[in-house]
This record gives C-alpha cells, sequence and structure tokens, in this order.
C-alpha cells in the first residue's frame, strides 16, 4: 500500500468533511465560501488561518477564473500544500544523525523513537536508543521494550537521574560504537513550565555540544491537538530552536489541521506522520499528498 | 492570539460608547469576535454556531445595565450562559453507598493522561480517608503496569497486576483482591484508545460488563482539537461514562473541549488535573472554565493558589509586621511566595488582561523571573541587623553589599527605595486599623499581598506595573 493510501486510509475521517462540500461539481455560490471555512475550522487549522485560506482561494478562484469545484480543489490543495516547508534534510535518512524527541506529555515520543527504532533495524542500521526521560514512572521500561523488540540496545540510567548526562553517555557509547542513527527520548513536559523547558535547554545543549553526530532536535505532536498546538510549538521552538515536527495519532478522526498552522507559522518542516499503530505506519510526509488527502483530492478521477 | 475577550470586545465597541442600547447590528459584530474567540479555545466549531446563535437572542432580549459599557453587558451575557451550559452545579464524584468496593474506570484516548489521573484520584480518595486499589488493566502498552505500580508506590496505594495479559481477567481479579483485602474502591486503569478501533472500544464494554463499575470516567486531554465530539460521542455511545476528567489544564490551552463535551454528550466535567503532583487533582468549577475559555483569567485560581502556599506562619508575620513595622526579612519572604506560586509570569497571567500587559512589556521574556532573583540575592548580601533595620544600611554598606549580591550600588539604592514604600504603606495601615482584629488582618494580609506583587519594580524598572 502506498504512502497516499495509507494516509488516505488514516485521514478518511477529515477527508469525508472537507470533500463533501466539493461534490456538487457545478458552479460555486456563496453558500460554498461559507461552508469551505467551517470546514477548514473543523480541520483544526484555527480560524483564522481558515479564513485566510479560503479568501485566498477566493481571489484565486476570481483570478484564474476557476468555477467548478473540481478546480478549486485542485487549488485548494495547491493552496495548503504550500503552508509546508520543504525539509532540507532528512534526519533518520540522512545518517549518521542523532535526533531529540521532545514534545507535551503524551504526544507519543517513546512509541515514535521505538518505532523508528524498529524502521532503522530493518535496515540493518546501526541504531541507538536513549533513555532520557528519566522523570516519568516506567518511561525506562517502555523504551526497553521497544529497544527489545527491534533489537536496539537502550542506553538510560535509573529513575530521576540527571538526563544531560544521560545524554552525555549516550554520545559517547555512540561513538565509540560507531552508530548510525542515535534516538534519545525526553521526558514530555508542558511548554507552560519554565524550569523543566530550561532542564530541555541543557540536555539539548549538553548533547548538541557533546555528540560527534549532527544533531536534530524534533518535536511530537498529537495530532488531535488544537489550536493550543501552536502554542506548543512556538514555545518549544523558542527554546531549543527545532528542526522539524513528528505528526502522531493521524489513524483516529482527527484532521491534524493544527499541522498546516505550525508549518504555516514557524516554517519547520513535518519528517514523519504516524497514520496507524504498527511500525509500517510511520510514514515520511508528502504536503502534496497530505492536503490532498486532507481534501479529497482525487476523489473524482 | 486573541488575549482577553472583553479587551476585544471593548475595540469593538470603542466606537460606541455613551450608546444606551445596542444595535442588533452591534451585537452581530460582538458576536464575531465571539466566534473567533471560541474557535480559537478549540471549542467544537458546530456548539460554537448554537452557542453564538443563542447568546445573540439573548443579548437582544437582555436589558443593558447602566453601570455597564455595552462590552461589559455582552461580556456578562457571554459568561452567563456558558458557565450555565458548562453545568451551574458542580458534580462530584457519586459512589454506591450498599457496595464494597466501589469500582471507578478510567477511559480515554491514547496519551490522554489515564495512568497518572488514576493514582491522583486514587491519592484523592485516600486523603478522603478510604483504601483504594489500582487495577492495572493497561495490558498493551508497554510498561504501563511498571508506570502504575510506580505511582501507586509513591503515594501509598496498592496495585493489582494479575496476569498482565487479558484486561478483563485483571479488572475482575483486581474486584476480588479488593473484596480480601478489605479495599473500599477499585481505580481501574485501562489501555488508551481510538475510538473506531472496534476491537479495542468492544474490550472496553467487556471490562464494563465484568466489573460493573459505579463510575465510568472518562480522561479528556484539555489540548484536545475539533475531534473531541467525535472521540467523546462515540465513547458516549459504547461505553456510557458517567463524567470527565480533563487533562493537563496546567498548561495554556483554553480548554474549549470542556464546552463541547457537555453539549454534545451532555456529561459533566467532574474533576480538572492541573500538574505532576499526585495533589494536583481538582474539583471541576463551571465559572471558572467559562473564564478560561473566554481568556478572561482565572482570578479564583490565583487566589485560591495564594491560599494554599500560605500557611499559619502568615498571620503570626502579618502580626508581628503590624507591631515592629516591615523588616528586609518580610520582603524576602513575599518573593520566596511569589515563586512558590509559579513564578510572576504565572501569576499575571493569571490575573484579567495579564496577558496582554506582558505582551506590551515585550513578551513573556520580559517578566523574567530573574528580576526576583535579583532583589533576592541583595538582600541576602545584607547582615542580620541591617535585614531588621533597613534604615542603618550606609553608602558604605551598600558598596558592600553590591559587591557581595555581584550588583550596582544603584541597584542596591533601588530595592531600599522598594522596601521604604512598602515600610511607609504598612505604617498608614497601622495608624489606619489601630487595633489587630480578626477581619483587618485578613484584609491586610490581601493588601500586602498585592503590595508585594505590585510593588515589585526591577532594578531598571523593566516590569510593567
Amino acid at each position: 500500500m502506498g504512502l497516499a493510501d495509507r494516509l488516505r486510509r488514516g485521514l478518511s475521517r477529515s477527508r469525508e468533511a472537507l470533500s463533501e462540500i466539493f461534490y456538487m461539481g457545478g458552479e460555486v455560490d456563496e453558500g460554498f465560501w461559507e461552508d469551505l471555512e467551517d470546514r477548514l475550522v473543523m480541520a483544526d487549522m484555527g480560524g483564522e488561518v481558515a479564513l485566510q485560506v479560503a479568501d485566498d482561494l477566493r481571489e484565486e478562484a476570481a483570478r484564474a477564473n476557476l468555477r467548478t469545484a473540481p478546480q478549486l480543489r485542485r487549488a485548494l490543495v495547491e493552496r495548503l500544500a504550500r503552508c509546508f516547508p520543504e525539509a532540507e534534510r532528512d534526519p533518520f535518512d540522512d545518517v549518521p544523525s542523532c535526533v531529540l524527541f521532545v514534545g507535551i506529555n503524551g504526544a507519543g515520543k517513546t512509541t515514535t523513537v521505538g518505532k523508528l527504532a524498529g524502521v532503522a533495524a530493518s535496515r540493518r542500521q546501526s541504531c541507538l536508543i536513549g533513555g532520557a526521560d528519566t522523570f516519568r514512572a516506567a518511561a525506562i521500561e517502555q523504551l526497553q521494550v521497544w529497544g527489545q523488540r527491534a533489537g536496539v540496545e537502550v542506553v538510560t540510567r535509573e529513575r530521576g537521574a540527571d538526563p544531560a548526562s544521560v545524554c552525555f553517555d549516550v554520545c559517547e557509547r555512540a561513538e565509540r560504537d560507531g552508530a548510525e542513527l542515535v534516538l534519545i527520548d525526553t521526558a514530555g513536559r508542558l511548554h507552560t513550565s519554565s524550569d523543566l523547558m530550561r532542564e530541555l535547554a541543557k540536555v539539548v545543549n549538553v548533547t548538541r555540544r557533546r555528540s560527534g553526530l549532527p544533531v536534530s532536535v524534533v518535536l511530537v505532536v498529537d495530532a488531535t491537538t488544537g489550536q493550543n498546538g501552536l502554542n506548543q510549538s512556538r514555545e518549544f521552538n523558542d527554546a531549543l530552536e527545532l528542526d522539524g515536527i513528528i505528526l502522531t495519532k493521524l489513524d483516529g478522526t482527527a484532521k491534524g489541521g493544527i499541522a498546516v498552522r505550525i508549518a504555516h507559522d514557524l516554517s519547520l518542516p513535518i519528517f514523519r506522520v504516524g497514520v496507524g499503530e504498527t511500525i509500517d505506519d510511520l510514514q515520511p510526509f508528502d504536503a502534496h499528498a497530505f492536503c490532498q488527502a486532507l481534501v479529497g483530492g482525487d476523489e473524482g478521477r | 492570539m486573541f488575549d482577553s475577550l472583553s479587551d476585544r470586545l471593548q475595540e469593538t465597541f470603542d466606537g460606541l460608547r455613551g450608546k444606551g442600547r445596542l444595535t442588533e447590528d452591534d451585537i452581530s459584530k460582538a458576536m464575531r469576535e465571539i466566534r473567533m474567540a471560541l474557535l480559537e479555545a478549540d471549542v467544537n466549531y458546530r456548539v460554537v454556531k448554537e452557542f453564538v446563535a443563542s447568546c445573540k437572542e439573548r443579548c437582544l432580549e437582555a436589558d443593558v445595565l447602566g453601570s455597564l459599557t455595552p462590552a461589559q453587558n455582552v461580556v456578562m451575557v457571554v459568561l452567563d450562559q456558558l458557565t450555565e451550559l458548562l453545568g451551574s452545579t458542580e458534580s462530584r464524584l457519586v459512589l454506591a453507598q450498599n457496595r464494597t468496593p466501589n469500582v471507578i474506570m478510567l477511559v480515554g484516548l491514547q496519551g490522554s493522561g489515564k495512568t497518572t489521573a488514576a493514582a491522583k484520584l486514587a491519592f484523592l480518595l485516600k486523603s478522603q480517608g478510604k483504601n483504594p486499589l489500582l487495577a492495572a488493566c493497561d495490558t498493551h502498552r508497554p510498561a504501563a503496569a511498571d508506570q502504575l505500580e510506580t505511582l501507586g508506590g509513591e503515594i501509598g496505594v496498592r496495585v493489582f497486576r494479575g496476569d498482565g495479559k487479558d484486561a478483563v481477567q485483571v479488572a475482575k481479579g483486581a474486584v476480588k483482591e479488593a473484596v480480601a483485602r478489605l479495599n473500599d474502591v477499585v481505580i481501574v486503569d485501562t489501555a488508551g484508545r481510538l475510538q473506531i478501533d472496534e476491537e479495542m472500544m468492544a474490550e472496553a464494554v467487556d471490562i464494563k460488563g465484568a466489573v460493573r463499575p459505579d463510575q465510568i470516567l472518562m480522561v479528556v486531554d484539555a489540548m484536545t482539537g475539533q475531534d473531541i465530539v467525535n472521540v467523546v460521542s462515540e465513547f458516549a455511545r459504547r461505553v456510557d461514562f458517567d463524567g470527565v476528567i480533563m487533562s493537563k489544564l496546567d498548561g495554556d490551552a483554553r480548554g474549549g473541549g470542556a464546552l463541547s463535551v457537555r453539549e454534545v454528550t451532555g456529561k459533566p466535567i467532574k474533576f480538572v488535573s492541573m500538574g505532576e503532583k499526585p495533589s494536583s487533582l481538582e474539583v471541576f468549577h463551571p465559572d471558572r472554565m467559562a473564564k478560561r475559555i473566554l481568556g478572561m483569567g482565572d482570578v479564583y485560581g490565583i487566589i485560591e493558589q495564594a491560599q494554599k502556599v500560605a500557611g499559619e506562619q502568615e498571620a503570626a508575620d502579618a502580626e508581628r509586621m503590624l507591631a515592629q513595622g516591615f523588616t528586609m526579612n518580610d520582603y524576602l519572604a513575599q518573593l520566596q511566595q511569589i515563586r512558590k506560586m509559579g513564578g510572576l509570569k504565572k501569576m499575571i497571567g493569571m490575573l484579567p488582561g495579564g496577558e496582554r500587559m506582558m505582551r506590551q512589556a515585550g513578551g513573556a521574556a520580559g517578566l523574567d523571573d530573574r528580576q526576583l532573583t535579583d532583589v533576592e540575592a541583595i538582600i541576602r548580601s545584607m547582615s542580620r541587623e541591617e535585614r531588621l533595620k533597613p534604615k542603618t544600611i550606609n553608602g558604605q554598606r551598600r558598596r558592600r553589599i553590591a559587591a557581595g549580591s555581584g550588583h550596582s550600588v544603584q541597584e542596591v539604592n533601588q530595592v531600599l527605595r522598594q522596601w521604604g514604600e512598602m515600610n511607609k504603606m504598612m505604617g498608614k495601615m497601622r495608624q489606619m486599623m489601630g487595633g489587630g482584629s480578626r477581619k483587618s488582618l485578613r484584609q491586610m494580609r490581601g493588601m500586602m499581598r498585592n503590595m508585594g506583587m505590585g510593588d515589585l519594580g526591577a532594578p531598571g524598572g523593566r516590569l510593567p506595573f
């Protein structure tokens, strides 16, 4: 099954919501535009972005003389896809590489690390997992289970240890073993907690300074997140200078529209999207396919 | 991001000052602002539509109160309506009286905070004199049972793990274990599941059938977006929960989902979860939530937080301050109290209009708690005598304090000046009150708190107040 199919399946509910309005086929009227704005809001894009996108599309429609729903649908896909900047470098493909995973509690950091380690192992890359979540109960154990499943070693310390020192160990170990891909899980934290954000900045600094591999910091965002996702990303980006985003849990009915807003406002690339439970369901991100799936692009063909 | 809704409405109404009555057109304009505010707060789109329509109707009917501006009038109507919809009464945990053990079951999406909420709930029940047992029925996520066991160990509550394979068997086993060990409440923590995952939803229904819970609580992340409607309605249809715990409300999410949940399922929000500590599970207050959703600051929250932090000690301190004046030690204590409450940023953010104030001061960065640290460092570089009698601090001493704390003499002077202001105010209060009745003491405590916050000009005077 190709990426587009997976995405489409994962996003099926959102697609229904958006594509409904494109089914009429004939010429569009005032009601269409209002409806479009509503649908965009319902996809979690936020009131302001929705308004902007709808207005832009309207302008373009007038300029390029787009009249039918299928034409507008294509234009909308193009417009949304433009919100996403291209990734200069994919830290999971372009090895050697060291990636730190950050995000709020319950976004899916540990699971993402586990899945990516599994992918790396199946590609026969030498991979190392760092368990720097020394705060949450049993986070280390959870990571170790993932490590065992993937056959990847987990470097960590006991609960309560200094996460920055764990990262130091991990970097050292990676150097000694010549690991190609290093994945470091950090403790979830709310972006409003200044102490914890400072701690994380230290962790990132230590890793950036110590690691011999190029370091990327990736924010893991739950696709069900609403408008607060923007605050989250902004705070994390301010504190850590993020390299990109991984969007998880797109397999529910959530639309993941917040990704459009985050990518647009902070111009951060999206590296992967999680569209299911299995390891293969963590897919590289393709802006066009994502937007097409969101809007329901090839339905009419 | 918008700040306070009332500020925005004020702008909309700026041209209308002096009007006794709002026209329909004015109200429509206001409703647009409200619509945007609610959407930014992640209230579901359909819910917003209905809500705005009913608000508009009420605004048109409502008599304009003379003492309020048009903007305030509209906000009042909206706030009332919102509070009403969120549930006008607090609804608490309902457990059957004649059943032992009572069973509480937690359900929700992955990562919404069920396991943490389970531990917090256990802690709450334990502090109410119950003897809870935690059942680790999350047999899917790796190490979920370990997590619960660790959390249980921290709060001194036993955790039943069973075979860790079949969630239904674990739940049943936990109830048996509770009977044998005289636990009066069993809290069943279940695996996170997507509402469209047939198999997993069936498992939740099976667990429910096996242990017949008194209460099923759904844990909902306060940051959830528009999709919350699909999630809760499906959970309500399949598992039929009794109430909701909103988690991660210690962040800055406005939690508009609470309104959507109420509107779509009619289920009450019972608790809000506000942090990492086991004690951070609080009863839900619809009025506060309404203000939060509209971005109007949580005034009650800040008062309560202050009360929590302020111990018995404070009353005694206030009395002594009255008698002996305000010393540097008192100043220091105030600084530390602000810090205990989560720092300046958090406190100001909770005040109405606080976010705007912060932005004017050059964003949150302008409001660094470092300023507190600076003042603290300076006070700590004073000798004991100097702290008690700051007036004795002469030029030579100022230089010493400056060198000792790593600050300039000007900064030391600034701190002394601030102290002088506070001391003057304290003197006025002393005259004003004469005696030291219980009530006036309480008033003074409030005033002192305000002073502590209101007068904390930093060296360089960067604070916006």
